[in-house]
């Protein structure tokens, strides 16, 4: 189907997201409002017509709980292969593993915790109508949660995982520089023979490499034969690939050969080439680069092209890959990304499930959610937040900008703000937690107080 | 079908005389010249008549409404419809084209039409509009093809399915995928949305023919033709030489160029090509209605139905600018910047597209890839690229289901772009290649032997005739002239590069204009090369006129008339170079000359992005048309082509050698056997 494979990268168990994630729940199966966030990346590649899917899971039991989950859940709609790889293989790792089941011409590679409407097409077709070797989606970064969560020390690194600095060139097609936002503090380093041959650079900061690619296989696969130093993608390969894209190693030549070999008799190259020459190649001076260089052809097949593709400010996009994030992307799929979450919500701007006991003077909120078969007593009030299935839930309790998994007991008297409880949690009375992570399993006793911490069981 | 034959009046060419009329031109009194013979090959009521009638005089009478379909001196239609060739005399070159024979590819390619009485029956104006493009699918033998779409996709996809979807992975922990779910009946909303597209395509054809004939009197029409039928070879073999005669191209001298080359042909062929087909017409009449045999080749922009009926059927979604010239509302225009994107967001939804047609038309539609000779060979190469994944599903024939892919392909990159005349020249070439395969070979055989086939016709219609054409050109220039060329012509530039190289003395002068600037790159290259160019903008041709020596103009394409349908601004820099009495070479390969006449810019041409004529790059203080799309009062243009009337061209240089404009419609038939045979 258009000569594209995809390949899901759903990660393992990520310490970043401790104590959310464990063993049971691996980072895929993390729920944005009810739903895995997998199934996020799952349906929007479902909605593109792309039903033949990789998943590629670190560490066997989280495979195993993934998959178990697509084939539940997916089991008539598409169709998915899940691949393990061992844990810390890294990204790069991740692909190695699985390369040798690449085939298609490109492989568009999804990050597993990206909840977006981008629609990858529109990554896929600009990589070839440029004819790139990579292809990145950049989104303007989204706007981070409520100042008042999250550690400062946490939230400076989330700032600047999510950041990255992006040269484009005029016609804000072409990739020409990428480094990750903690690298801003120092100097940019800017090559000269890029800057040159574009002519003009414009760096922005504003722009998040949302971990959607579309690769040209075969480089590829060569760069992660070739260095196998890499570990990941967004850290290596790809700054690799932009920061060659002039003095290309990468199989340019052996696309050549391949290219001559398959039309022996009149070598299509050479119109390729004619029309390099003359025509083709209008984003940016690139063609002025051609013109300039007295080079051979030959060399100037030698470049190769990073291009991205800058998702509209409409568009949502979003990773899950921090607390934050998480905490963010409930609070916007319930919220102003609502379309994502696939629910119809009521004139009340929440959904509440059917089968959800209210007591009597309890109120929930715009932009809240609760899930089916929980059950809350009098006098509570939900704000923004998001309650699991079959959660019990006392009296007089208040819940605001918060995230309920499923099967949660509070009891009388609570007040959980900002937090994040993870399922199975048992909050006895009158505990009050304020930007907190309770692990699966926790109890907390009762009369407790506890602010921007993170509880697990041991 | 009345409607828009009333339509295709209204905006009939030879009816205005706007933009270059040359002086002395007096073509009216020349066409009411031909009235009789036309007169006498088709009755007065017959709907052919208001037709061939309007290309012949000024005045347009809409024929009345559903004359063709009520029960219609049969005789005459019978005499008119399947002899069309006397209707009027531009067209007697395309009598080599076999009229509505049921030849795959031609039924496909071109059978529509090639019936239809207008004056431009050649194949390739039909490329570049819409509507046929239906009719190639829906029309008998290819309707079958373009249903089979689903079913071969179908099973590609089905092909997957294995077990039961069992979850769990890591048997293995690096190479085995364990399939998690499987698609167990694909469905495929796709597939569901071909075959409604199909199915409206379908109907979209038949649906006409139910309501206006039933059947008794279809066939009571039929056995009236039959009968007609030796009464119409008569009544065509006795009108053509009068209509050759009668018929010169009115008042221009290129005319009585082409009168006696056509009434050469004529004469052998006038019975081979034509009584078989009408035999095929006259079979076919019961089964399909005569308005299908005579869609309109040009997709009429201002026929809002029909525009409707186009846009259910097209994959790039078009919205259409409102604001549009009234002159040129019979040409597409949309709004740009909204097709890319959605193109591209549907980048996966489309599956029988060959990725690499995809690629070729998001470069359409981007710009990134433009100029004639480029977007062909861009083309050539992904129908080749596509012709080597191609195989033929079962129970189909490689030469109709591939030339029904091929169709498909060229209507979608029409909906990129609209094709040049270059691009419909190879279409042709390679749908006559598939349609002329051995029976015998064998499939690798056959897609090798077409790769090679597109192969050649790059190189020898395109590569090689460009060298050929600057060995032409490089003659013409000597020690101490002073070029000028405007815009970016690929061949242009080669001249001067090698004229250059062969260290000859001269100074180019590049004229440009906005918005597209094309020149600038030329000139880059061409100061880069060391060239002496001075670098003009289109206001001041009159100025810089008076020092030049030759003009060198590339071509879009090349008409039988001597028109040469070029980037717009070329007929005003080839005028006024005519008014300075400096001779004007056009430089273009044979693959670009076409039979078809054109008098003016205005029934054929093409509308670029609006929004860029009234924007000034870089000149934030002009914007003071920023929110014209909302004023009713102000509607931009931006043409792409125009046409420069023959008299402006001293020498046309193709790779046949230097010709004079005069002589264009002797290299068109004389070669075309070539072109399409190679």
């Amino acid at each position: 189907m258009m000569d594209f494979q995809v390949v899901v990268l759903a990660g393992g168990t990520a310490k970043k997201l401790a104590p959310l994630v464990s063993k049971e729940v691996p980072k895929a199966l993390l729920p944005v409002a009810n739903r895995p966030v997998l199934s996020y990346v799952l349906e929007l590649l479902e909605s593109s017509n792309l039903k033949d899917l990789i998943v590629v899971v670190e560490g066997e039991d989280a495979a195993l709980r993934v998959g178990g989950w697509i084939s539940g859940a997916y089991v008539d709609r598409l169709h998915v292969e899940v691949a393990a790889v061992p844990e810390d293989v890294g990204t790069a790792g991740a692909l190695r593993a699985v390369a040798h089941h690449l085939t298609a011409n490109d492989v568009l590679i999804v990050s597993g915790d990206l909840v977006s409407d981008v629609p990858p097409g529109a990554v896929a077709a600009t990589h070839r109508r440029h004819g790139a070797v990579v292809t990145t989606l950049l989104c303007y970064a989204p706007v981070s949660g409520p100042s008042d969560t999250g550690s400062s020390a946490g939230k400076d690194k989330v700032k600047k995982s999510r950041y990255n600095i992006v040269g484009l060139d005029p016609t804000r097609q072409l990739l020409l520089h990428i480094a990750a936002g903690a690298e801003v503090e120092k100097d940019i380093r800017v090559q000269k023979n890029i800057l040159r041959a574009v002519g003009q650079l414009e760096i922005r900061a504003d722009l998040m490499d949302a971990h959607m690619y579309a690769f040209k296989r075969t480089v590829l696969q060569d760069v992660l034969d070739q260095k196998d130093t890499f570990h990941s993608i967004r850290q290596d390969v790809l700054p690799y690939l932009v920061r060659t894209q002039l003095r290309s190693e990468i199989s340019a030549n052996g696309l050549h050969k391949v290219e001559d070999n398959a039309n022996g008799r009149v070598s299509s190259q050479n119109y390729v080439t004619w029309m390099s020459q003359h025509r083709e190649i209008a984003p940016s001076a690139y063609q002025e680069l051609l013109a300039l260089s007295p080079r051979s052809p030959e060399n100037a097949l030698r470049t190769h092209k990073c291009c991205a593709y800058i998702a509209s400010k409409s568009k949502y996009c979003a990773r899950l890959n921090s607390i934050q994030a998480f905490s963010d992307i409930n609070r916007d799929v319930v919220g102003e990304a609502s379309h994502l979450s696939g629910y119809s919500f009521s004139s009340q701007n929440n959904i509440i499930h059917p089968s959800a006991e209210l007591g009597s003077k309890t109120t929930v909120g715009p932009q809240c959610m609760l899930a089916e078969g929980s059950q809350m007593g009098d006098k509570c009030s939900v704000k923004r937040s998001i309650i699991g299935r079959h959660c019990r839930i006392g009296s007089n309790v208040k819940i605001v900008n918060s995230v309920v998994m499923n099967h949660v007991t509070i009891e009388d008297g609570c007040l959980v703000q900002g937090s994040v409880i993870c399922s199975n949690v048992h909050l006895q009375e009158r505990v009050v937690l304020k930007d907190c992570q309770i692990g699966a399993g926790y109890v907390v006793t009762s009369g407790s107080e506890y602010k921007s911490e993170p509880l697990a069981r041991k | 079908m009345d409607v828009r034959r009333g339509q295709r009046t209204v905006i009939d060419p030879k009816v205005r005389q706007v933009g270059f009329v040359p002086a002395g031109a007096t073509r009216p009194p020349a066409r009411s010249h031909s009235v009789p013979t036309d007169a006498c090959s088709s009755s007065p009521p017959a709907p052919e008549l208001p037709l061939s009638g309007s290309s012949l005089s000024p005045v347009m009478i809409p024929p009345p409404r559903h004359s063709s379909a009520d029960g219609l001196p049969s005789l005459s239609r019978s005499a008119a419809s399947p002899v069309p060739i006397p209707a009027s005399p531009l067209r007697r070159d395309t009598v080599q084209i076999p009229i509505g024979s049921y030849n795959p590819s031609e039924s496909v390619l071109g059978s529509s039409p090639m019936i239809s009485p207008s004056s431009r029956l050649d194949a390739v104006s039909e490329f570049s509009d819409e509507v046929p493009t239906s009719a190639w699918l829906g029309r008998s033998g290819s309707g079958k093809f373009a249903s089979s779409f689903p079913s071969s996709s179908g099973e590609m996809m089905t092909m997957k399915i294995t077990g039961g979807g069992s979850g769990g992975g890591g048997n293995t922990p690096k190479s085995s995928l364990t399939t998690a779910s499987v698609v167990k009946a694909l469905p495929g909303v796709s597939e569901k949305d071909r075959g409604a597209l199909i199915e409206v395509q379908n109907e979209g054809i038949s649906k006409p023919q139910k309501q206006k004939t039933s059947k008794a009197e279809r066939r009571a029409i039929q056995e009236a033709q039959r009968a007609a039928k030796a009464a119409a070879k008569e009544a065509g073999e006795a009108v053509k030489p009068s209509a050759s005669s009668g018929g010169a191209l009115p008042a221009s001298k290129q005319g009585k160029v082409v009168k006696p080359s056509s009434q050469k042909k004529d004469g052998p062929q006038v019975t081979a090509p034509v009584v078989p087909s009408e035999k095929k017409v006259g079979d076919r009449i019961p089964d399909k209605d005569r308005k299908k045999d005579v869609p309109h080749p040009r997709m009429q922009f201002d026929d809002k139905h029909r525009v409707e009926k186009a846009k259910r059927r097209a994959v790039v979604n078009q919205s259409e600018a409102r604001n549009r010239v009234e002159l040129f509302r019979h040409l597409p225009q949309y709004i740009h910047g909204t097709q890319l994107p959605d193109l591209e967001s549907k980048f996966f939804q489309l599956d029988p597209m060959h990725p690499s047609v995809y690629k070729v038309g998001l470069q359409y539609l981007s710009g990134v890839i433009s100029g004639g000779n480029a977007r062909c060979i861009a083309m050539l190469l992904a129908f080749q690229e596509a012709i080597k994944d191609y195989s033929t599903p079962p129970e189909k024939a490689l030469v109709r289901d591939l030339t029904a892919k091929i169709s498909s392909y060229v209507s979608f990159l029409i909906e990129c772009r609209p094709l040049s005349i270059s691009m419909g020249n190879a279409i042709k070439f390679l749908k006559n290649r598939i349609a002329k395969l051995p029976h015998t070979l064998s499939e690798s055989e056959a897609k090798s032997s077409l790769q090679s086939d597109i192969d050649r016709f790059i190189n020898e219609k395109i590569v090689i005739a460009d060298k050929v054409i600057v060995g032409h050109a490089v003659t013409k220039i000597r020690d101490g002239d002073i070029l000028l060329t405007y815009g970016s012509s690929s061949v242009v530039e080669m001249i001067l590069l090698y004229a250059h190289e062969l260290g000859k003395q001269f100074r180019v002068v590049l004229v440009d204009s906005r918005p597209k600037l094309e020149g600038q790159a030329l000139l880059h290259r061409l100061v880069a090369k060391g060239l002496n160019c001075t670098y003009t903008h289109i206001n001041a041709i009159s100025y810089v006129m008076q020092e030049v020596t030759r003009v060198f103009l590339g071509a879009s394409s090349v008409l039988s008339n001597g028109t040469v349908y070029s980037r717009v601004g070329t007929a005003c820099v080839a005028m006024v170079a005519n008014a300075f009495q400096i001779p004007v070479l056009i430089c273009c390969e044979a693959y670009k000359f076409h039979e078809r006449v054109q008098l003016d810019s205005i029934c054929s041409n093409e509308l670029g992005d609006p929004d860029v004529i009234s924007k000034v790059a870089g000149r934030n203080d002009l914007n003071h048309l920023e929110s014209w799309a909302d004023n009713e009062n102000l509607q931009l243009l931006n043409l792409i082509y125009d046409a420069t009337p023959s008299d402006y061209v001293s020498m046309i240089i193709t790779d046949y050698g230097m010709i004079p404009p005069t002589s264009v419609p002797v290299i068109v038939r004389e070669y075309r056997r070539e072109h399409l045979w190679i």
